[in-house]
This record gives C-alpha cells, sequence and structure tokens, in this order.
C-alpha cells in the first residue's frame, strides 16, 4: 500500500510540475519546477527498484545541470513579449513537434499492452538479488568495454572541444604567480633603516 | 522499529513501517536539533577561548543555555519579508537549507545496525543530498532580489559545485577500498585496516592524503570560514542571509551547524573507523560505539571551530584555484593509485 501511494504521489508530481515547467511565465521559477519534477522522477526510479540510476539522477541532473541553468536563467534578462512575438511563424513547425510527440507518445502506451518484459530472457542475464551498482559494473566492464570506453572518449573530445572554443590568451592581465607569493618572506620586502634626522628618506 | 511495532505493538506490517520510521526520524532530527544548538554554544567557546575572550557566560551555568536564550529571541521576532521579494521562494529557501541539512543523516550508522535506512547507494545518496544544498543560498539570494544577497549566491553556487567534485573523488578512492556504497559496511571494512589493528582508513597512507583534502573540502562545502565567502560580511554585508530576519534567519543558521555536524560524522566515519575505536583492541568494544563515533564528531568539530579562530579568509580566486587546480588532479591521482594498488595487490587472484 505505501508502495503504491508512494507511486501516485511522485508520479503526480512529476505530471503537475512539468505542466508548470512549461507554462509558467517566470524562467527561474520554470527552472525551479523542471527540478522537482526530475527529484520525483528520481523517486519513481527508487520504487522500481533502479536505485543507482535514481541517485545519479539527482547527483547529475539536480546537482550539476539545473544549477547551471539557473545561473544562466538567472543572469539573463529574459524579455517574454520578444519571446512570443514569433508565435504565428514557428506555429506550423511546433505542430510538427506536437504531431510527432502525440504519436510517441501512442507508441508507448501500446507497448505497455504487450504485457511485461521477461527480465529472465535479456541478453545479459543478471542475478536479481545483485545490488544495482554491481550489475551495471559486470555490464559495463565486461559486455560493454568498448561501447563505454568509446562513450568516454567522446565525452573526453568534447571536453577538450568545449576548452579549445572558450579559452583564451588574455595578455592584457596581471597573473599571479603564486609559488613566488608563496616564497617571498618579509626581509624581501621590508628593511630597517636607522634614519639620521633631518636628512630625508632614500627609497 | 518496524518489527517492534509489528510484534510487541501488534500494528500491521504497513502501518507498524510508517509509525516506526516516523519515531525513528524523531529519534534522530530532536536530539540532533539540541545537538545544534549546544554545538553552537560550544563553537562561541572555543572561537572566545582563542581570542582570548570569555564567550558566552550570562544565561544559565556557564552561559550553557545562551543558544536556547538566542532561539527563543528570534522565535519572538517579526519576520520580515521584503517588499521586492519573491515571497514563496523567499521563504522557501531556508526551509530547504534545514531540510537538506536533516536528510542526509537517514544513511549515517551511529552503531552497528543503528541506522534508519540502511540502503545499499548510501553514499550516493550523501551526495545527492549535498548537492541539493547549494539550492537553499541560491534561492534565498535570488528571492531576496537584492544585490549583495544574489552576489553571495553565485558565489554560493560556484563554491560548492567546486569542491562537490574533488569530494566525489574522495568518496570514490574510499569506496574502491571498501568494496561497498553502504556507509556501514564502509565502516566494517575499516575493522584492522591496518596492520591487523588500527581502525580506519585515514591511516593508510594512500589514503590519509584524501583524509586532509576531504576534510578542507568539507569546510568548504559548509561554507565555513575560512572558505566563508559567501558571508565575507567586508564585502557582502551577510551574504544571502542579508534580508532575512527572525525564524527564517534561524532555520539558515540551524541548517549551516547541521551541515557543520554532519560533515564532522562523515569525516568521522569515512576515513576515522565511524563507531569503531581507534585499535582493535578488545576491551575498548566495551564503550559503546555511538560514543566512539561522538568522540570522532565532537574533535572534528573542534578542527573546524580551531580553523575558524585561526585562518584568515581566503580571496575569491585562491578559494577556486585550491578547490580546481590542486585538489581536483590531487584526488584524480589518488583515485589512480588506489585502483592501482588495489589492481597489484590481486594479481593472479581469480576475479
Amino acid at each position: 500500500m505505501i508502495h503504491t501511494l508512494a507511486f501516485y504521489l511522485f508520479a503526480a508530481v512529476v505530471v503537475v510540475s512539468a505542466a508548470l515547467t512549461i507554462t509558467s511565465r517566470n524562467p527561474v521559477h520554470a527552472v525551479l519546477w523542471l527540478i522537482l519534477a526530475f527529484f520525483n522522477a528520481a523517486g519513481l526510479m527508487v520504487l522500481v527498484g533502479a536505485e543507482f540510476i535514481a541517485m545519479l539522477l539527482v547527483i547529475v541532473y539536480v546537482g550539476a545541470v539545473a544549477v547551471l541553468f539557473l545561473f544562466v536563467v538567472m543572469m539573463l534578462d529574459i524579455d517574454f513579449a520578444e519571446l512570443r512575438a514569433g508565435f504565428v511563424r514557428y506555429l506550423p513547425l511546433g505542430l510538427v513537434l506536437a504531431v510527432a510527440l502525440v504519436a510517441e507518445i501512442l507508441i508507448a502506451v501500446g507497448a505497455w499492452s504487450t504485457g511485461r518484459i521477461e527480465l529472465g530472457r535479456r541478453i545479459a542475464p543478471i542475478d536479481g538479488a545483485l545490488p544495482n551498482i554491481e550489475a551495471i559494473g559486470h555490464l559495463l566492464y565486461t559486455r560493454y568495454l568498448y561501447v563505454f570506453e568509446g562513450a568516454g572518449l567522446v565525452l573526453l573530445v568534447a571536453m577538450i572541444g568545449a576548452i579549445v572554443l572558450t579559452h583564451r590568451n588574455r595578455t592584457d592581465s596581471h597573473r599571479q604567480n603564486v609559488s613566488r607569493q608563496v616564497a617571498r618572506r618579509s626581509k624581501d620586502a621590508t628593511r630597517n633603516v636607522n634614519q639620521p634626522v633631518g636628512q630625508g628618506v632614500e627609497l | 522499529m518496524t518489527s517492534f511495532f509489528q510484534n510487541t505493538v501488534g500494528l500491521p506490517y504497513d502501518w507498524a513501517w510508517f509509525v516506526g520510521t516516523v519515531v525513528s526520524i524523531l529519534l534522530i532530527a530532536l536530539p540532533l536539533m539540541l545537538a545544534v544548538a549546544m554545538i553552537i554554544y560550544a563553537d562561541r567557546k572555543i572561537w572566545a577561548a582563542m581570542a582570548l575572550r570569555r564567550g558566552p557566560n550570562v544565561v544559565g551555568p556557564f552561559g550553557l543555555l545562551q543558544s536556547f536564550a538566542d532561539g527563543l529571541k528570534v522565535f519572538l521576532q517579526e519576520t520580515i519579508i521584503p517588499t521586492s521579494a519573491n515571497k514563496g521562494l523567499f521563504l522557501l529557501a531556508p526551509i530547504i537549507t534545514f531540510t537538506v541539512a536533516l536528510i542526509v543523516w537517514a544513511v549515517v550508522p551511529f552503531q552497528e545496525g543503528m541506522v534508519l535506512s540502511n540502503i545499499n547507494v548510501g553514499l550516493l545518496y550523501v551526495l545527492a543530498a549535498s548537492s541539493l544544498g547549494v539550492y537553499g543560498i541560491i534561492i534565498a539570494g535570488w528571492a531576496s532580489n537584492s544585490k549583495y544577497p544574489f552576489y553571495s549566491a553565485l558565489r554560493g553556487a560556484a563554491q560548492m559545485v567546486s569542491y562537490e567534485v574533488a569530494i566525489g573523488f574522495v568518496l570514490i578512492a574510499v569506496v574502491l577500498w571498501a568494496g561497498s556504497f553502504n556507509l556501514s559496511t564502509i565502516v566494517t571494512e575499516q575493522k584492522g585496516h591496518i596492520f591487523g589493528f588500527i581502525n580506519g582508513f585515514g591511516f593508510n597512507p594512500l589514503l590519509f592524503p584524501m583524509a586532509v583534502v576531504f576534510l578542507i573540502s568539507s569546510m568548504a562545502e559548509t561554507q565555513r570560514a575560512p572558505f566563508d565567502l559567501t558571508e565575507a560580511e567586508s564585502e557582502l554585508v551577510a551574504g544571502y542571509q542579508t534580508e532575512y530576519s527572525s525564524m527564517a534567519f534561524a532555520l539558515f543558521w540551524l541548517g549551516e551547524y547541521a551541515n557543520v555536524l554532519l560533515m564532522c560524522a562523515l569525516n568521522a566515519t569515512l576515513f576515522w573507523g565511524g563507531w569503531l575505536p581507534p585499535v582493535d583492541w578488545a576491551p575498548l568494544y566495551m564503550v559503546p560505539g555511538i560514543i566512539w563515533l561522538f568522540a570522532k564528531i565532537l574533535f572534528f568539530f573542534f578542527v573546524f571551530s580551531w580553523v575558524r579562530a585561526t585562518v584568515p579568509r581566503y580571496r575569491y580566486d585562491q578559494l577556486m584555484r585550491l578547490g580546481w587546480k590542486i585538489f581536483l588532479p590531487l584526488s584524480l591521482l589518488f583515485v589512480f593509485m588506489v585502483s592501482g594498488y588495489l589492481m597489484l595487490d590481486r594479481v593472479g587472484v581469480p576475479a
């Protein structure tokens, strides 16, 4: 009973917050509703026993991606009148996308009616008692090792690309040399002078 | 707890689970609030002693009731909401900070078998919950609709995201050695870790640098001095709390100290043996594990106060440099070294 209650709670909050994400006028509110949706989706995953994916969803999407969204949205000065100006122009494209989405949802619902997945007959069956993380680890580091490492390489290339694109050598800024700062002692900067009266100071 | 309510009280399983969980949550949260009040007093006393002052000494014997007097005072004050603030989010922000500081305690093991939720992704849950903590600050800064809180929120968010990267790698090193994400298993794996009689990953030369990185990162993660750039009063008034008053402010305050206590508990649990005594010697196990854990938590809290009283505040670029250019490469290097050692250790052993 607790399971069912929790499922309906999480599912209802996901649907409502997703709807509010696209309808709310304030972009910051929209991002916050999106975060709530992520969070409850993670709750749904915990309910089906995929606790590792649920935690990753929270760590990666809520903890990192959404923070960056929030950063960008807070700093941008978004003018909603301007955003809505192209409504008629983009209407056909929007309609096509909407039709495609509805078709996908219908197909998904159709797949649901074909019955449950036979977990025992997967390509790479895993003992059901094994914890999530170990099961994923077994698959990733044996059967799918090359695909996994390939994905890692793609991400590495993307990361290097992002650094190359945004990096610029600034010549007008004064860099700090931290090791020099740390190595500096008081005798390098100050001296003790027994100054005779009336002769002025030599710097 | 569930079995107690099911067998002794005679409730059906669902209700027994519900009542048992609620009672366990209260058993953790209420003493925690009391501990936070006392730890604020301890912090002020330690700080005062290091500055050769007396600290709070008027309310109650030795000033022990000072925190409760402060609590009563803020409770009786008016909650002021700025007219241009975003009212809902403005009030939501301290609630988030406070709640997030509490929920992580669900997976902290206090003693053998004494943990609210013994999940096998415990450490990931800790990471997930601590990454939520940034929202309290960022929402507070934005909803206040004021410049200083907003700057402070941006600083806080960047700082917490940066140091979470290093913390993540440190946790990976610990998980590699323990072979589990479950916090109770991590503690039991530390039993007799060095030469069979010293308990704690921190005594391992490969993990000791990680323990130091984790201790410093946990100070940055909780916005404690010397990394309290979000509340740098010389630059940002009171940072994201500037517009807050009465209970809303108190919730931030309580959440901050609950977070500090949590980080001390994590330091103790992950590296210094949690509820285990420091040495694997039978008479030491006569002392209940929870006492050992509390002693370690209090020791780390003293270190936190000590640092706060003695180390001057970092500059913001120094803070970012420490996080990205020193801790990140260092923790990455040690993840490689730890995994390399563990692989070497099992050469010839069938998987």
